[in-house]
């Protein structure tokens, strides 16, 4: 059965799920909506940033976060200098690692949800009296619900499913930075089998999970489109 | 007085729209499909932008050179050709989107807009439950809860079928008669122009050819409606008496009286009346053994060639205008020349609302 250590990591796991999901909602949502609505000429440069973490081997972002942040990288300079101390193999570390790395599964679906709300409902609010800002949290946010729905339960996956980065940039420190992917591959090295399943069978039931509930969401907006 | 002098520069297309239209009643805009009728709505809503110009409804300025009020602020009550209703939203979720937002709401005008577009029975309702009409109506209601000093109003029946259209129009109508908001209609319906128009704003390629009251910009000869088989002359007209032997009623205009099958109008009600110019005949002597009933003394104004074997004859019946398209040959034999006076035979009229 499960260890004080596996529970542990279950914990930070989520923890860490939750701190990276909110954060991404925060910082994705007003990326995807400028992405949606700008005519700039290199928005595909954006775009292309922003879905590099989809095909860069997780190792790379976390050797090139481990060396940024770290106490001779730039940003961990900075933060010692303002009397701070590296991030590096912190739990700090490893959200702004599973930010960067589960960005596009946020930024995406709320670009394509924001798109797909189209100019017209946003001139209407305009013409009834509602101002840029009013317009985007009456009109553009609840016509996007299950872009939402969709890009924070992509965005919690992920991160829940993340392995390499947080191989480099964490430190697998109990309680701190063990998770559960880590974890499992310490009870695999050492044998464990039998633990090894009860975490991986566990993530797999709610990958499947929480996929199920986006298609199901995604199946009933679309359903009630269909229907206008 | 609503003065407009705006120029926008789209992809393919320019509109350079310099007029100026009374501050009351509905001003038509009117012309083919892709003159930029929508576009010269969508610019006075704020919608487009012109980079210079001048707009001025009423008292309020909302551009000025190079100041341009944001569409937000600008009071307008814009209604969209698909009603553009928000589905997230129920008809009572529409409606409170724009009263939460609305400058110098009164509630007694809230209540007074439910009650003219009878919404009241539809408050609950999904928007997805409602009818194309519903949808029109709501939408509006919607548009006038803005408190507006100007209705936009963008080809808002040519979504819906003629049952659907009919169902509407009495709600335009008393818009018309209730409120002192001016109207921008736009269409390129004839049909919808002669019963709505007071005033009439002709678009071609963007630019504006005309603009004046409506029968004078049907009957001028320099505008492009006096010509053609589609030729009318409206006539506006009271209800004077009604014939109950013959069924008939008689209608009152600045010129005599029609006399027209009844169809139950109540004494005193107002009627346009419209005449297609092929359907006037002309006669030097006033003739007696004819079953025609509507008979004018009129006066020649102008004559026009129309084509080769026709002519359009622009008359006078005391204070009303009126064209009729006769052939060259008849013009010819019955000496026509301005200042000719003769008797208007009119074989039958439509009677529009």
């Amino acid at each position: 059965m499960l260890n004080e250590l596996d529970f542990s990591a279950i914990i930070v796991t989520i923890k860490l799920a939750i701190v990276s999901t909110s954060i991404l909602i925060l910082i994705g949502t007003p990326i995807a909506w400028w992405l949606s609505q700008t005519k700039f000429k290199f928005k595909a440069v954006f775009e292309a940033i922003i879905a590099l973490p989809l095909i860069l081997p997780p190792t790379v972002l976390g050797f090139y976060l481990l060396i940024t942040l770290g106490s001779n990288g730039p940003i961990g300079k900075l933060l010692e200098s303002l009397g701070g101390s590296s991030i590096a193999f912190t739990f700090t570390g490893l959200v702004v690692g599973s930010v960067i790395y589960s960005m596009p599964f946020v930024v995406q679906p709320l670009q394509n949800s924001f798109s797909s709300v189209g100019r017209k409902p946003l001139e209407v609010a305009a013409t009834l009296g509602a101002s840029k800002i009013d317009r985007f949290f009456s009109v553009a946010v609840p016509l996007s619900r299950s872009g939402f729905i969709t890009a924070a339960v992509l965005g919690f996956a992920h991160t829940v499913g993340e392995f390499g980065v947080v191989l480099m940039i964490g430190g697998n420190i109990p309680g701190e930075t063990g998770v559960v992917s880590i974890a499992i591959y310490d009870h695999v090295e050492a044998m464990e089998y039998g633990q090894a399943h009860w975490l991986a069978g566990g993530l797999l039931a709610t990958s499947f999970l929480m996929l199920l509930f986006v298609y199901i969401i995604n199946r009933h907006f679309s359903i009630m489109r269909s229907k206008d | 007085m609503i003065e407009c002098k705006i120029k926008v520069q789209l992809e393919s297309f320019m509109l350079d729209a310099n007029f100026s239209i009374p501050d009351r009643g509905i001003t038509v805009v009117f012309g083919p499909s892709g003159s930029g009728k929508t576009t010269l709505l969508r610019a006075i809503a704020g919608l487009e932008k012109s980079d210079k110009g001048f707009l001025k409804i009423g008292d309020s300025v909302w551009q000025k050179g190079e100041d341009f009020l944001a569409t937000h602020k600008r009071q307008i009550g814009y209604v969209f050709q698909d009603a553009a209703l928000f589905d997230h939203l129920d008809v009572k979720g529409n409606l409170n989107f724009v009263i939460k937002r609305a400058i110098g709401l009164k509630e007694d005008f809230i209540e007074s807009i439910h009650n003219l577009l009878e919404i009241k029975t539809l408050l609950n309702r999904k928007t997805t439950q409602l009818s194309g009409g519903e949808r029109q109506r709501v939408a509006i209601a919607r548009a006038l809860l803005t408190n507006p000093k100007i209705l936009l109003l963008d080809e808002p029946l040519s979504a819906l079928d003629l049952k659907r259209k009919n169902e509407i129009l009495p709600y335009l109508d008393s818009i018309h008669n209730d409120l002192e908001i001016p109207i921008l209609y736009v269409t390129h319906s004839q049909d919808e122009m002669s019963r709505l128009a007071d005033h009439l704003l002709l678009i071609e390629d963007g630019n504006i050819v005309g603009s004046g009251p409506v029968n004078d910009m049907l009957t001028r000869f320099d505008m492009p409606l006096s010509h053609g088989g589609d030729a009318v002359s409206i006539i506006e007209a009271e209800v004077l008496k009604r014939d109950s032997e013959f069924n008939l009623m008689h209608l009152d205009f600045l010129g005599g009286q029609f006399i027209v099958p009844d169809n139950s109008f109540p004494v005193q009600t107002k009627v346009r009346i419209r005449v297609v110019a092929r359907d006037v005949s002309l006669t030097k002597s006033k003739q007696v053994d004819t079953s025609i009933l509507n008979i004018f003394p009129a006066m020649v104004q102008e004559i026009v060639n129309e084509g080769e074997a026709q002519v359009m004859v622009r008359l006078q019946i005391k204070e009303t205008i009126l064209l009729a398209c006769i052939t060259r040959k008849s013009s010819y034999k019955l000496r026509l020349e301005k200042g000719s006076e003769v008797f208007v035979q009119v074989k039958s009229v439509a009677i529009l609302s």
